[in-house]
C-alpha cells in the first residue's frame, strides 16, 4: 500500500467520481466514445438567428432544455448534469449530502436580452431611458430575475441540491476556470481543512452578446462551412476557436479516505501551477516567460520532471495565437520531447468551454489514462510547421500514459496547469 | 500538521465616497461625514465616488481607457495597498504576490442598450437586428472592461502582481471568502503573501435595475442603516478596497509594520427559507471565532436590506456590550467591497489605537472609550452568504 502523503508530505489527492456534458452528449460513457471516434460536436447555431454575426457555429448542448431560457440558467442545467454523474460514481456521502465544499468555475453572470427586453416592455411610452426602466423594475413583478441574475446563484443552487459544507465559491479565472476549481479542491485537501471537494465548472454562455463579443476580438474562427471542420488546432489554416457549452464535475478526496470507504480511484491530481502574465489583457508575454514558469510550477509541485509526463491535453484553442505559445512554452520545458510527446486537443471536436474547458479537459485526460488511448486532434489537415508537436492526428491513438499535462490559459494573463496521473506516486 | 502561520495586515488600499487613503477617510469617519447623491439616479439614493485622480496610481492614460469604472476603482485601491505595505514597485516580491478579487462585472454601454430596446419597442427588430447593432456598436475592448477577472488582470498590468491570480464571485459572499481563502493559505505556508480586496461602483443604472428587481434599493430619504426599519434597503456605494495580507515571518524578514493580525476568517451558507437562519449562522460563526466574552469593537456591512438586517439585529441584541459600527450608514452598500471595508476598518482602527465613533440615532451603536485590541468584522449578505473575521492587535513577542 502506498502512503497516504506525497513526496512532500502533502495528502494525496484523488478522483473519485467525474461527470462530464459537452455538445457530443452527456455522460463519460457517450463522450469518450464520440470523442476517441474523431466526432466534432460542433454546429451551426439554431438557438437565436445567426444573421450579421460572423462566426455562426458552436458547440451548443441542444439536448438540454430549460424554461424560461437563459444562459445561466443553462449554465446551471448542464452542472446538475455533470454532478449528479461523479457524485453517484463516487458513491459519496448520502443524497443531497455531499461532505465537503463546492468550488465552482463559473462564467461571469448578467441580464441576459431576453430578460432586458421583457422589462423594457413595461415601460409602456416611447424612447425611454435606463431610469425609466428602473422606475418599472421593482414591486415584485421581476423579483425571480434577481435572483436568476446574481453571480452566486448557479452555485447556491448546486450547494442546495447536493449539501455540500460551508461557503460555496464561484470563481473565474476566464478559460482557465476549470482548472483553477480543481487546484482551489486540491489546496483545501491538502491544508487539511476537508477529506472531500466537488469541483464543478460549467458554462452554457452560447448567446448573441457573448458571440458578438468574442467575435469583436477576433478571437472566433469564421470558417463557418462546415461547423465541424471550423476547430483546427494546431493547424497551419488554424483561425480561431469555437464556443461551446459543457459542464465536467470531479469529486475530489484524499487517498487516505477514499481507501478508508473503498471508494474507486480514477486518478490523482498529482500537481496544479499556475503563473500570472502581466503582459497584457488578452495575448501572452512573447517570450512565453509566464506560460513556461506556470508549466515549471506545475511540474515542481507534482515533484516531476518533463520525462515523467508521456501526454499533453493541450489548451489547444486554435487561436493563432495560443496554439503558437503553447508550442513555444512545451518546446522550452520539454526540449526536443516537445515534437516526441503526443499532444492532443480536445476542442477540435467540443470546441472550446470557456468557463469549463479546465475540468472538461481534465476529465478527458483521466479517461485517457483509464482507457490507455489518447483522443484525436481532429481537422488536422495542413500542419503549421512552426508547431513540430506530435498532435494525434484525427484517429485516436492507443499508446502507454502513466501522466497527463493539461494547461488552459485565459484572458487577464491567467494559467493553470495540473498533472494527473493514474496511481499515487 | 503544522502550526499555523501568523497572518498580518500590512497594507490597506481604501478609496470611497469619503475619500482616498487612510487619513482621509479616518477623518471623515471622525467627522461622521456621509456623503450622499440623491438627485442622479432619484428616488434612489448612492453614495457616489469622491473625486479621484487616477493618474497618481494609473498613470498610463491607454490602461485607464481600457477600463471601466470599477475596475479603475479597484486598481487604484490596490495601488494605495502596495504602498501602504511598502512594496510598490518590488519586482521580486510582486512577481511572487498571490492575489484574490472579489468581483462581480462590469458596467454595460447604455447608449447602445437603450438604442437597441428603444428600436425593438418600436417593433424594428427583425431577426438578426440585435447581432447587427451589437456587432457594428459595441466597443471591441468593452468586454474586457466588463469581464470579472479583468479586475485582477489590471492590477496585474498595472501593478505587476503576478504570482497567481484567483477572482471569486457571488457578491457580498465573494470576498469573505477571498479573505478566507487567503488567510487559509497563508497559515497552511501555501502563501507568503496575498493581495485580497474588490472594488464597486454602485452608480449604475443596470445595477440598481437588478437590485431593484429585488425591491432591495434604499429610495426617497437617507437614514443610517440602523433606522431604515420599515423602509429597509441599502444605498449603493462606490468604493475599493485591497489589502495586503502577509505571514508574520515574511513581514518581520523585511521589516514591514503590521496594522493588526488577521486571526480568523470564517463563512457560512444559511438555508434563509428558515425564519431566524441568519441570526442563528451569525451565532454559529461568533463561536467559531473563539473570542471570550463580548469584545470591544464589531465593524458590520449589514446591508439595511430586509429581513437579513432584523436578524443579524437579533444576534447582535445577544452582544449588547459590543461597540458596533455599520459601514453601511457611512459608505453605503459596496457589495463585494463590504467585507474588505469592514477589515480595512477594524485593522486602522486597532493601528490608531481607537474606533471611529459612532454614528446612529437609534442607539445601537455604542461609544467605546479604550483602544480596541480585538475587533469582529460581520458581513450577511442581501440575498445569501454570512461571515466573520477576527483582527486583533499584534502581540510583540
Amino acid at each position: 500500500m502506498t502512503a497516504p502523503r506525497d513526496k512532500f508530505g502533502r495528502p494525496i489527492v484523488v478522483v473519485t467520481g467525474m461527470g462530464v456534458v459537452t455538445s457530443l452528449g452527456a455522460g463519460k460513457t457517450d463522450n469518450w466514445a464520440k470523442l476517441t471516434a474523431g466526432v466534432s460536436g460542433i454546429r451551426t447555431v439554431t438557438r437565436f438567428p445567426i444573421g450579421g454575426l460572423r462566426s455562426t457555429m458552436a458547440g451548443t448542448v441542444d439536448f438540454v432544455t430549460v424554461e424560461p431560457f437563459s444562459s445561466t440558467g443553462l449554465t446551471e442545467r448542464l452542472a446538475d448534469i455533470a454532478a449528479e454523474e461523479a457524485i453517484e460514481q463516487s458513491a459519496i456521502g448520502r443524497k443531497g449530502d455531499f461532505p465537503g465544499p463546492l468550488f465552482l468555475a463559473v462564467a461571469p453572470v448578467e441580464v441576459e436580452w431576453p430578460q432586458r427586453i421583457e422589462v423594457s416592455r413595461a415601460v409602456g411610452k416611447p424612447d425611454f431611458d435606463y431610469n425609466d426602466i428602473l422606475r418599472v423594475s421593482g414591486g415584485g413583478k421581476f423579483a425571480q430575475l434577481h435572483h436568476r441574475f446574481m453571480f452566486g446563484s448557479v452555485a447556491s443552487h448546486l450547494a442546495e441540491k447536493f449539501g455540500t459544507k460551508g461557503s460555496p465559491i464561484s470563481l473565474s479565472t476566464a478559460c482557465a476556470s476549470g482548472a483553477t476549481a480543481i487546484q482551489l479542491g486540491v489546496e483545501a485537501i491538502r491544508r487539511g481543512e476537508t477529506e472531500f471537494a466537488l469541483c464543478v465548472a460549467t458554462d452554457g454562455s452560447v448567446n448573441p452578446e457573448a458571440m458578438v463579443r468574442f467575435s469583436l476580438l477576433s478571437a472566433l474562427s469564421t470558417q463557418n462551412d462546415p461547423p465541424q471542420a471550423a476547430s483546427k488546432p494546431f493547424s497551419k489554416n488554424r483561425d480561431g476557436f469555437v464556443m461551446a457549452e459543457g459542464a465536467g464535475a470531479l469529486v475530489l478526496e484524499s487517498y487516505e479516505a477514499a481507501v478508508a470507504r473503498g471508494a474507486p480511484i480514477l486518478g490523482v491530481v498529482a500537481g496544479c501551477g499556475e503563473l500570472t502574465d502581466s503582459f497584457h489583457r488578452t495575448r501572452s508575454s512573447p517570450d512565453g516567460k509566464p506560460i513556461i514558469g506556470c508549466v515549471r510550477k506545475t511540474l515542481a509541485d507534482a515533484g516531476m520532471t518533463p520525462e515523467d509526463v508521456d501526454h499533453i491535453n493541450a489548451h489547444g484553442t486554435a487561436t493563432p495565437e495560443n496554439d503558437k505559445m503553447e508550442y513555444l512554452a512545451i518546446s522550452a520545458v520539454f526540449g526536443d520531447r516537445a515534437t516526441q510527446i503526443p499532444v492532443s486537443s480536445n476542442k477540435s471536436m467540443v470546441g472550446h468551454t470557456i468557463s469549463a474547458a479546465g475540468a472538461v479537459e481534465a476529465i478527458f485526460s483521466l479517461l485517457t489514462l483509464e482507457h490507455q488511448r489518447i483522443p484525436p486532434t481532429i481537422n488536422y489537415e495542413i500542419p503549421d510547421p512552426a508547431i513540430p508537436f506530435d498532435v494525434v492526428p484525427n484517429k485516436a491513438r492507443d499508446a502507454r500514459v502513466t501522466a497527463v499535462m493539461s494547461n488552459s490559459f485565459g484572458f487577464g494573463g491567467q494559467n493553470a496547469s495540473l498533472i494527473l496521473t493514474r496511481e499515487p506516486a | 500538521m503544522t502550526e499555523p502561520k501568523e497572518a498580518w495586515i500590512t497594507g490597506i488600499g481604501i478609496v470611497s465616497s469619503l475619500g482616498e487613503g487612510l487619513d482621509a477617510t479616518w477623518d471623515a469617519l471622525n467627522a461622521r461625514r456621509v456623503n450622499i447623491d440623491d438627485k442622479r439616479f432619484a428616488p434612489y439614493i448612492v453614495h457616489p465616488l469622491a473625486p479621484i485622480s487616477f493618474d497618481a496610481q494609473i498613470p498610463k492614460k491607454g490602461d485607464q481607457r481600457q477600463m471601466e469604472a470599477w475596475q479603475r476603482i479597484g486598481t487604484y485601491a490596490a495601488g494605495l495597498a502596495l504602498d501602504s505595505a511598502g512594496i510598490k514597485g518590488n519586482q521580486e516580491i510582486l512577481g511572487r504576490m498571490d492575489m484574490i478579487v472579489a468581483a462581480g462585472g462590469g458596467e454595460r454601454d447604455t447608449a447602445v442598450d437603450m438604442a437597441i430596446l428603444n428600436a425593438e419597442a418600436r417593433g424594428n427588430s427583425a431577426p438578426g437586428f440585435l447581432n447587427e447593432r451589437l456587432m457594428n456598436d459595441l466597443r471591441p475592448t468593452l468586454f474586457l472592461a466588463q469581464l470579472s477577472n479583468l479586475l485582477a488582470g489590471n492590477i496585474a498590468i498595472v501593478h505587476g502582481v503576478s504570482g497567481t491570480s484567483r477572482t471569486f464571485m457571488g457578491e457580498e459572499a465573494a470576498s469573505i471568502d477571498a479573505a478566507r481563502i487567503a488567510l487559509g493559505r497563508i497559515a497552511s505556508g501555501q502563501s507568503d503573501i496575498t493581495l485580497v480586496g474588490a472594488a464597486h461602483n454602485g452608480e449604475r443604472p443596470d445595477i440598481l435595475i437588478l437590485y431593484e428587481f429585488g425591491d432591495f434599493n434604499l429610495k426617497e430619504k437617507y437614514a443610517p442603516v440602523w433606522a431604515r426599519d420599515k423602509h429597509g434597503g441599502f444605498a449603493l456605494g462606490s468604493a475599493g478596497v485591497f489589502l495586503v495580507i502577509e505571514s508574520r515571518a515574511h513581514a518581520e524578514a523585511r521589516g514591514a509594520k503590521p496594522y493588526a493580525r488577521l486571526t480568523k476568517v470564517v463563512a457560512d451558507l444559511a438555508q434563509r427559507k428558515q425564519p431566524g437562519a441568519v441570526t442563528r449562522s451569525l451565532e454559529a460563526l461568533w463561536s467559531k471565532l473563539g473570542v471570550a466574552g463580548d469584545i470591544g469593537g464589531l465593524i458590520t456591512g449589514a446591508t439595511g436590506a430586509e429581513p437579513v438586517t432584523s436578524e443579524e439585529k437579533a444576534f447582535l441584541n445577544e452582544h449588547r456590550r459590543c461597540a458596533v459600527r455599520a459601514t453601511g450608514t457611512m459608505f453605503g452598500h459596496t457589495l463585494e467591497t463590504q467585507f474588505p471595508l469592514g477589515l480595512a476598518l477594524a485593522a486602522l482602527s486597532i493601528s490608531r489605537g481607537a474606533l471611529f465613533p459612532a454614528n446612529d440615532p437609534t442607539g445601537l451603536e455604542l461609544e467605546l472609550s479604550e483602544p480596541p485590541t480585538q475587533i469582529v468584522v460581520v458581513g450577511a449578505g442581501h440575498w445569501q452568504g454570512e461571515g466573520m473575521a477576527l483582527v486583533e492587535a499584534v502581540k510583540q513577542v
